[in-house]
């Protein structure tokens, strides 16, 4: 049903002024998100379903769209990059993400999954004449086929046992189904959505990929697909009844690994795009800790309400965060180093007032909306009683203070050393910044709306 | 109940005092500092609409407020003071107008910036006095890290990175286990039947048997809770940011890190430690009393051998601050009575003494005592009001000071001599310290020249001074006035430790359970509850 909505807006000619269209048709697309709702169901001979939950996750995907491509428009101008083609990849991965959101059947999962990978594929390396981000292409690529490969198989298997992809049926396959089939089958997608999401230990592409990626696109990349291939655990997490407390444990190491391995990769990192490239792989960490304890317990709600609302705080954040580097860096993202931001809140008071405001929320410090993504995702961890898993949730965030706080210590605490022409913001840029901003300190205060619509989002899987 | 925004007009009108800020221009210093002042004054103004409408008599919050704030997990905006808390407020916002008076000259980098962060931090402190949710006082608590991270990262002296953040990290480190305590305290609520965050609901249920928990949990949870306030305090072993903190801040940064911030601590543990976890309190007591009592005299002879004269108060910090941590762990009416009583004189005197120091650097540009000497001579009027607040410091009767260490050494001497003899080493210490530096800064012949040309206090430090000397006298003599106001308070922390049954290890659920608390624990809750009720 979803498909319907998003395929026209694939567009197919190439010319800078298409960026416009594609803003109205993610606009579009976002308004269509309602309808949906008013007819929930499935589709397509059960292969998608509309519920809260898809469209919870459609508003994420879309909403990222919109915002990158809106924030990307002066950053393309600058590095001389075609608009058309951009917007184009962009809207089909987000397409993607939105099969993804919806399948209720491995096989559309994984058409969702190749859609957005490949077009991710070919955003990564976008600066086609950039050494960097052709490196970053080719990393991305090999290991990424190798992770759909892992995908693939794993539902090849499961099908073997259980006789179908049908993600209900397959929780209420018969005896004849087999267990060992079923159980390899799932982790190896579990492997392969991990690698998805950058799950430690199949984090390893993560720093050079979002590094080596045009800005725009890491700010893209790091949200939409993460919340796609979060949304397709979930998925399976909470139909799959075989799935949970199998996957426990492996979410479990999982969460426990990617924390410290991003925490602590994050710690020496000099570069600041690396350094947040390093902090999304802690915070796929503490996602994972809410879908741990969902998956714990017969009653995931509050995991997945947790693991919903923790995605929307952390994609308004890396968006905005991602998209401020873009315009910083310079021509050719030159000026990304730590250092280079010496005394930023003197040159640039506003975009160091936004970017602090994004690293405090990543740093989960209260009345930005990253406080209330680790509190509730905190809740749910002591419901299903994962005490340990709270408190390396706590001392990871600790570990995570020291980095944040040691880019805001450069902005404001030292003076600038050498003059690096500040370049005027675009409007377009600065209206996204507004909406991340305002969004990130509208859900710190006031968390009801979206932590409601998350909670029904959760039921609604059941 | 009238004037029911009381509080929340106090909490937010700094706030409001930061936005009108925002839209004066960075270079006009004058009128930022004007605009501030007004805004700090106004809110002491306010607050003492607070103190005239207090009644002394009753028990239970007052000025409530109540509102549906996140529906799920079910927080409110539930606000309110008691006597623990209204002097807490009222010293909050003496101090901000002070800081600010006394930052007038000394900042001139980054003015805007400077006075926004004082006044946010007002907000984050009194926010943590009036909540009655745990959630919000967390809010509260973690929000007013960040405006004194900057006032120290920002404006302090040589090494303040490293100092800003040291303080950020340590508290950060306590209080978020706080919060999986916090969290985990809730989820009992949960398991109970009755889920909140709200303090007084949770007391309430407490104190009358609805809500029980096992030994072991009450253990874990308490200790989460007391390590982040230990931090803040700070109690010895964990103070070693304070120091840094102290002398790296500028003169603003340190009267509030001492005048209130440090009491956010103590406060919590009478708020919180007490009266949710009194079986773990008294399991852990002594140990606790004995780091309070290696506090008072560490402190104390650390602060001795100081050489700079900013560092040696803050020492003397560490070991007042181990008084308090002493008189609440003591568990008697009078030495808690005296412990909120010299929370309350602690940060007028040291604050007095820190805005003393900050004159001394504003004119030398150091700290060291041995570049000064002989400063009585050039300046009588500092050398008369700092010694006023030494003495007050040193607890000399008469003036502040006294009444407090005083009261929570007759109380703990009640019930543990030897802890009481041990901590009054600390009393005859610090007479020493504070005496000996002033004979070196201010005593003997004027060395140097630079000493010598010194100008005297000027209208604007010694209307500081002067006010800070008129307060110290007056709680040192009208104590009365104080602790009629507190008293109520205390003895109920003390009630609200009782509970109905004996403890079992196994911590039995007995949701119908009759009440046989005192009645005193009741009323105290009740008064939440009731608007609970109202509410809906």
């Amino acid at each position: 049903m979803l498909v319907m909505f998003l395929a026209p807006l694939v567009p197919k000619a190439r010319h800078a002024a298409l960026s416009t269209i594609s803003l109205v048709g993610a606009a579009l697309a976002l308004v269509a998100t309602r309808f949906p709702a008013l007819y929930p169901g499935s589709a397509y001979s059960g292969l998608v379903r509309a519920d809260a939950f898809s469209l919870f996750v459609h508003f994420i995907v879309i909403g990222v769209a919109f915002l990158a491509i809106l924030g990307s428009t002066s950053y393309l101008k600058r590095e001389d990059l075609d608009a058309g083609e951009f917007c184009a990849l962009i809207l089909f991965a987000t397409a993607g993400m939105g099969v993804m959101a919806g399948a209720q059947e491995l096989l559309t999962a994984f058409i969702g999954l190749e859609m957005s990978s490949i077009a991710s594929y070919i955003l990564a390396s976008y600066k086609r004449d950039a050494p960097k981000s052709n490196e970053a292409a080719m990393k991305y690529f090999l290991l990424g086929s190798f992770a759909t490969a892992f995908f693939l198989y794993g539902i090849a298997l499961t099908y073997g046992g259980t006789g179908t992809t049908h993600l209900d049926l397959m929780g209420q396959a018969g005896p004849q189904a087999s267990a060992t089939l079923l159980k390899m089958g799932l982790g190896l997608i579990f492997v392969g959505l991990a690698f998805k999401v950058a799950a430690a230990p199949f984090q390893l592409w993560t720093p050079d990929v979002y590094e080596g990626a045009p800005a725009p696109v890491t700010a893209m990349l790091s949200t939409g697909p993460k919340a796609a291939a979060f949304a397709l655990t979930l998925r399976i997490v909470a139909s799959v009844d075989a799935a949970g407390p199998l996957w426990f444990w492996a979410l479990w190491a999982a969460a426990v690994m990617s924390m410290f391995a991003g925490n602590l990769g994050a710690l020496v990192q000099t570069n600041l795009k690396r350094m947040l490239a390093y902090s999304s792989v802690a915070h796929a960490g503490y996602i994972l800790v809410a879908l741990a304890a969902a998956a714990a317990t017969d009653h995931p709600e509050a995991g997945i309400a947790a693991a919903l609302f923790y995605l929307v705080t952390y994609a308004l954040v890396k968006l905005g965060a991602f998209l401020i580097l873009a315009q910083l860096g310079g021509a050719g993202e030159r000026h990304l180093e730590i250092e280079d931001f010496t005394g930023l809140a003197r040159r640039q008071p506003v975009m160091a007032a936004c970017l602090s405001l994004f690293l405090l929320s990543l740093l989960g410090l209260p009345v930005a909306a990253g406080f209330l993504g680790k509190f509730y995702v905190f809740n749910a961890a002591l419901e299903s009683n994962l005490i340990w898993l709270a408190i390396l949730l706590a001392l990871n965030s600790v570990i995570g203070a020291y980095y944040y706080l040691r880019v805001i210590v450069v902005m404001y605490m030292r003076e600038p050393s050498e003059e690096i022409v500040a370049e005027p913001v675009p409007w377009t840029l600065s209206v996204v910044l507004w909406i991340t901003a305002a969004g990130t300190i509208y859900v710190g205060l006031f968390p009801a709306r979206v932590i409601d619509f998350a909670a029904k989002a959760a039921l609604s899987m059941r | 109940m009238q004037q029911t925004f009381l509080l929340t007009v106090l909490t937010f009108l700094p706030v409001a005092g930061t936005f009108a800020l925002l839209l004066l221009r960075s270079d006009d210093h004058l009128w930022i500092r004007r605009l501030a002042l007004v805004t700090a004054v106004a809110e002491f103004l306010m607050s003492l609409l607070l103190l005239r409408g207090f009644q002394a008599g009753t028990t239970g919050y007052q000025f409530e407020e109540f509102r549906a704030w996140i529906p799920q997990p079910p927080i409110h905006y539930h606000l309110g003071v008691d006597g623990l808390s209204l002097f807490l407020v009222l010293l909050t916002t003496l101090l901000t107008p002070l800081s600010i008076l006394a930052s007038w000259k000394s900042i001139d980098q980054r003015v805007k910036g400077f006075f926004i962060s004082l006044l946010v931090l007002e907000t984050g402190v009194i926010g943590v006095f009036v909540s009655l949710d745990l959630f919000l006082f967390f809010l509260f608590w973690e929000v007013m890290l960040i405006p004194m991270y900057f006032l120290i990262g920002i404006w302090g002296h040589e090494r303040r990175i490293y100092a800003a953040l040291k303080f950020v990290l340590y508290t950060m480190f306590g209080s978020i286990l706080m919060l999986v305590a916090i969290l985990w305290l809730y989820r009992i609520t949960a398991t109970a039947g009755y889920p909140t965050f709200d303090v007084a609901q949770i007391q309430m249920m407490l104190s009358n048997g609805t809500l029980t928990m096992p030994l072991r949990t009450e253990m874990l949870l308490f200790g989460a809770f007391f390590l982040a306030f230990a931090i803040k305090v700070p109690l010895f072993p964990l103070h070693t940011w304070l120091p840094d903190a102290h002398t790296e801040a500028p003169t603003a940064g340190s009267v509030m890190l001492a005048g209130v911030l440090l009491k956010m601590g103590t406060y919590g543990m009478l708020r919180f430690c007490l009266p949710l976890f009194p079986e773990a309190s008294r399991r852990f007591a002594p140990e606790i009393a004995v780091l309070a009592i290696l506090g008072i005299v560490y402190g104390a002879l650390v602060a001795m051998v100081q050489v700079d004269l900013k560092r040696l108060v803050a020492y003397s910090s560490v070991s007042h601050l181990g008084f308090v941590v002493l008189g609440i762990f003591a568990f008697h009416a009078v030495s808690i009575q005296g412990a909120v009583y010299q929370m309350l004189s602690h940060g007028i005197s040291t604050g007095a003494l820190f805005l003393g120091v900050g004159m001394l650097y504003d004119r030398r540009h150091t700290h060291l005592i041995k570049e000064f000497g002989g400063l009585a001579t050039p300046m009588p009027v500092i050398a008369a009001l700092y010694l006023f607040a030494c003495f007050a410091s040193a607890g000399l009767p008469m003036l502040n000071g006294f009444v407090g260490e005083f009261l929570i050494l007759a109380g703990t001497f009640q019930k543990h001599a030897a802890w009481a003899s041990w901590a009054a080493l600390g009393i005859i210490f610090s007479a020493v310290y504070l005496l000996w530096s002033y004979q070196r800064v201010f005593f003997g012949s004027t060395t140097g020249d630079k000493n010598g040309a010194l100008p005297d206090a000027d209208g604007r430090e010694r209307g500081i001074l002067f006010l800070m000397a008129a307060v110290i006298l007056w709680m040192g003599i009208g104590s009365v006035f104080i602790t009629r106001r507190t008293e109520l308070a205390t003895q109920t922390v003390l009630q609200l430790m009782q509970r109905p049954r004996a403890y079992d290890a196994g911590g039995s659920h007995q949701i119908d359970h009759p009440a046989i608390a005192p009645s005193g624990a009741n009323s105290a809750a009740s008064g939440g509850v009731a608007n609970l009720v109202k509410a809906k």
